[in-house]
């Protein structure tokens, strides 16, 4: 027995994705696709990704990057005429992903939020000066170098301006009480986990 | 009757005054038109002005009265005289806001005017006043044909106005398809779940009802006469027969599901698994309320197709062309006998496009909350495998050769097709397609005629001579003008309700029936006062024939749109004025013009062209005649006068009741009379016509193409007479029609027929 055209990937999509139950109320118009600024450079626009849904097809819809080339841009979310939180489904998938850990290798949005968390989680703070190394050095230190080379003149600009300190290389700033932001986000991850669970 | 007398007023009012000699005109009208009394005045639609005229009709016996003021279409109420013939010379919407206001264009202005008033004169003198039909009878009773949803409707809503009703069902219970129906798609809101059919309620109800006399497994074996009184024979299985006397008739006939059988394709006939909408009706109601169970074993149903468009909207012409607009509500709707039961029960929704009319998308998104998936797709086609069904499908949206392997149950949604009997124009449209070189019409009317062939069968055999069903325009439903008259068919006093009219779902057919009973009621009450059904409602004139002239041609009688016209014992023509619309076709097809209503006829007309100044050939003021249809292109050109859209000063307009009644007389003698151009503006026809009286404008074009060897005979040029289409909302584009046929005449010269 296939899973083809069965509600069992849709059930799932609403029980684990952030607003997924609103997937079964597309109607198809297209109209999600075309307001897409990143339309073109999608595998599957919203509108295909709700149907992949609905005809079972697990898979190809977690493993795909599409729902990661979301900019947040709330065109989507504007035009709906069913009003679906289109934006919020494609974060919704892209975290139900990560989460199963079947995202594509190397996926950069995936790699960016991952480091973003990882800064901010660690202090309360983000450490600009770390997020951007480890954007510039993401694919190797030669690589690295050059990238910095390439900004050179925007980092200096922003040390001038006092957005980037140098310093900030050997710890840099956090919030007071950090053991106690670290409690706060283990226990939203414990809500979060029951509320949606992944297995 | 007593002596004629003329009288002619004119209107100094809305500017006519300030542009116009009225003088001259009041001269002209006292000289040339040869009126009795002639005055003027400054405000003539104000009291005073009405008052005025009144006090002529009582005081100085004025018989007709010519208005020289705005058009006919405005101020109807205030000239509507209805012990006088009244003609209109239209002054204001006619002349003076469709000519520029300059010192140059005063005089052709004012010959304008001055020819109008002519015209007008000339008119009123060849109208006589309807005398009306003193023989004039109702019958306050009507005839429903159909006893499903649509019929009772009509049948209810005809006795709660008061009216009695015969009501025919040809099989033994009220109810028709949505007896059939274990539930129906809502009708009320949230629209969200399937409801009762309203059978029951409906059959109580008028089982109750007094004013309501239910045949059942009967049939209307003949119906004669004309509305007002139908004369309608019902014939019972048992063999009995009552005959009713009614004023008008309801055909509510229906609709058949199309057959499935011819789709082996998708399955049918192959598996007992595939059906049609009819039978997973009937599968649900035979499980009550309970699971509904595979067809072929009895077994669990775990998974349910629903195939969309199931042989129709066809393009290849082997199934139904059309969309039948109520299959996706009622797929949604059977789905939905599973989710309520079962929401582990997958069904899905193969479509091409969702049609939700009505309220039918609160419908569909309770479908879609319920879990009922839907896929746009095209099924190409359903192998049986065992106990289930594959579907092999395009997956339009993902682009996926698709297979669901494992379906319990598989239905198909075929569409409506009208139960509207007997095609009675088969062989006349077998013949224009054979005309245009397609013989396969042709060929399936010889095959229908062969001794064996199956008959369609008549819904209501009509005593008419046209046949015994009434017209249908495509693909089977019935004729109506879709637009203005939706439930007015081609026989007047027969009014089409529900599917048999276009195909709809339940909600609709109920509204359909509730207007066809309201137009019959109108229909009984119009022909109790001799008085015409639209476009012409009111109307009390109808055709009177010479008999002593007529050379017994039979073209009123084929040609008539209505089938108002039978033939008596001697083969003359025998109209049924009731059935009349008083359009005029039969006047414009009669060649040797013995047919005319008493306020319209080929004298009425022809005096106007013929009353209007022609100069001569060397004073470039050449003299175009404008038929125009009273319905759109009148209206559109005075609408383009609103706008103050000018156009040509060498046109004169005559409105015609409908181009079908334009004779070619009148043709004849306006070019014999030196005038140098006809432009004839008629509405649009084919199978989106947009004539009020259905065939009129075709009948035009059809006559007015064989004008060409008249033209040829008096040595003219073939653009002389031109028909153009014309629509109501034309108001840009009639007087660029106007000028830019002024300009082609402008090109070819002037006629050499003037001055004879």
């Amino acid at each position: 027995m296939s899973d083809k055209y069965r509600n069992n990937f849709l059930r799932e999509v609403e029980e684990k994705v952030e607003e997924g139950h609103w997937v079964k109320m597309c109607m198809q118009c297209g109209v999600c696709a075309g307001s897409c600024p990143f339309g073109p450079h999608w595998a599957h626009p919203p509108q295909e990704i709700f149907m992949m849904i609905r005809a079972g097809k697990r898979e190809e819809v977690l493993t795909s990057d599409s729902m990661w080339m979301c900019t947040s841009c709330y065109n989507c979310i504007v035009r709906c005429p069913r009003k679906l939180p289109i934006t919020h489904i494609m974060h919704g998938l892209a975290n139900y992903a990560h989460r199963l850990g079947i995202v594509p290798k190397n996926q950069p949005t995936e790699h960016f939020a991952t480091l973003f968390w990882n800064n901010l989680a660690q202090t309360g703070r983000v450490n600009e000066l770390k997020l951007s190394l480890g954007i510039y050095f993401r694919d190797g230190f030669a690589q690295g170098v050059k990238n910095a080379m390439a900004m050179q003149s925007v980092g200096l600009g922003m040390v001038k301006a006092k957005r980037l300190n140098p310093m900030e290389l050997f710890g840099g700033h956090g919030v007071k009480d950090k053991s106690g932001f670290h409690a706060m986000l283990k226990k939203a991850r414990e809500i979060e986990d029951r509320r949606k669970p992944i297995a | 009757m007593a002596d004629m007398k003329v009288a002619a007023y004119i209107c100094q009012g809305c500017g006519l005054g300030d542009r116009l000699d009225t003088a001259a005109l009041a001269g002209v009208a006292k000289k040339e038109g040869k009126a009795a009394l002639v005055r003027e005045h400054a405000f003539l639609c104000n009291a005073e002005g009405v008052k005025m005229i009144r006090d002529d009709i009582s005081n100085e016996a004025v018989t007709h009265v010519m208005i020289g003021a705005c058009s006919r279409r405005a101020k109807t109420e205030a000239f509507g005289f209805t012990d006088v013939c009244v003609s209109r010379a239209n002054l204001r919407e006619g002349v003076i806001w469709c000519q520029p206001e300059t010192d140059e264009a005063r005089e052709t202005t004012q010959e304008m005017a001055e020819d109008y008033i002519r015209m007008g004169c000339a008119e009123v003198k060849k109208m006589t006043l309807p005398a009306g039909d003193p023989a004039a009878v109702t019958e306050r009773r009507l005839l429903v044909v159909g006893g499903g949803v649509s019929g009772m409707t009509a049948a209810l809503e005809a006795s709660k106005a008061g009216y009695q009703v015969a009501l025919v069902e040809k099989s033994g219970a009220l109810g028709g398809w949505a007896a059939k129906l274990h539930k129906r798609t809502p009708g009320k809101s949230p629209y969200a779940d399937p409801q009762d059919t309203p059978v029951a309620e409906m059959a109580a109800a008028i089982e109750a009802d007094a004013n309501i006399k239910v045949y059942l497994d009967a049939i209307t074996s003949k119906i004669g006469g004309a509305p007002g009184r139908f004369e309608v024979e019902i014939s019972t299985e048992s063999g009995s027969t009552a005959t009713e006397k009614v004023g008008a008739i309801v055909q509510a006939t229906g609709f058949s599901l199309y057959d499935a059988n011819n789709l082996p394709e998708l399955g049918y006939g192959k598996s007992a698994n595939v059906v049609d909408q009819a039978g997973l009706e009937a599968l649900a109601k035979a499980a009550g309320g309970g699971a509904i169970k595979r067809p072929s074993d009895g077994g669990e149903v775990k998974r349910v197709v629903f195939v969309q468009c199931a042989g129709q909207r066809d393009d290849t012409g082997k199934h139904l062309a059309y969309c039948s607009g109520s299959c996706c509500l009622t797929s949604v709707k059977q789905a939905m006998y599973f989710k309520d039961a079962n929401p582990d029960i997958d069904t899905v929704v193969i479509y091409s496009d969702l049609r939700m009319p009505g309220n039918g998308e609160d419908f569909y998104r309770s479908g879609q909350t319920k879990g009922v998936t839907f896929t746009k797709g095209k099924v190409s086609g359903v192998e049986a495998t065992g106990n289930q069904c594959k579907v092999n499908f395009h997956d339009v949206i993902l682009n996926d050769q698709a297979v669901i392997d494992d379906a319990d149950l598989v239905v198909l949604a075929t569409g409506q097709v009208p139960n509207s009997g007997v095609d009675i124009d088969t062989k006349l449209k077998a013949e224009i397609a054979a005309a245009g070189g397609d013989n396969s019409l042709m060929e399936a009317y010889n095959a229908s005629q062969a001794e064996g062939a199956v008959k369609p069968i008549s819904m209501l055999n009509l005593n008419y001579r046209q046949g015994p069903d009434v017209p249908q325009l495509k693909y089977g439903f019935t004729d109506s003008h879709f637009i203005c008259f939706p439930y007015e068919t081609r026989r007047t006093g027969i009014y089409a309700a529900g599917p048999v009219r276009r195909p709809m779902d339940m909600v609709q057919a109920m509204e359909d029936a509730t207007g066809a009973a309201m137009k019959a009621i109108q229909a009984i009450e119009n022909a109790g006062l001799g008085r015409a059904a639209h476009p012409r409602s009111g109307d009390l004139s109808y055709p009177i024939f010479r008999r002593e002239g007529c050379t017994q041609c039979k073209r009123c009688t084929v040609e008539c749109p209505f089938g108002a016209i039978d033939e008596d014992e001697q083969r003359f023509p025998l109209f049924n004025q009731a059935r009349c619309r008083r359009c005029g076709t039969c006047m414009g097809a009669c060649p040797v013009r013995v047919i005319s209503f008493e306020n319209y006829s080929v004298e009425t007309v022809g005096s106007q062209l013929k009353a209007v100044d022609v100069p001569d050939e060397f004073s470039e003021k050449p003299r175009i005649l404008v038929l125009a249809c009273e319905n759109d292109a009148y209206p559109a050109l005075d609408m383009a006068a609103m706008n103050r859209n000018v156009y040509s000063a060498f046109v004169r307009v005559i409105p015609v009741r409908c181009l079908g009644s334009v004779n070619t007389i009148w043709i004849n003698d306006a070019l014999s009379n030196g005038y140098d151009g006809v432009m004839m503006m008629g509405c649009k026809h084919g199978d989106d016509y947009q004539c009020h009286f259905v065939k009129g404008s075709e009948l035009a074009g059809i006559r007015m193409s064989k004008i060409g060897d008249t033209l040829k005979n008096m040595a003219l040029e073939e653009e002389r007479v031109s028909t153009f289409e014309v629509a109501i909302t034309d108001i840009e584009r009639v007087p660029q029609l106007i000028n830019d046929y002024a300009a082609l005449i402008q090109k070819i010269g002037m006629s050499p027929m003037k001055g004879f």
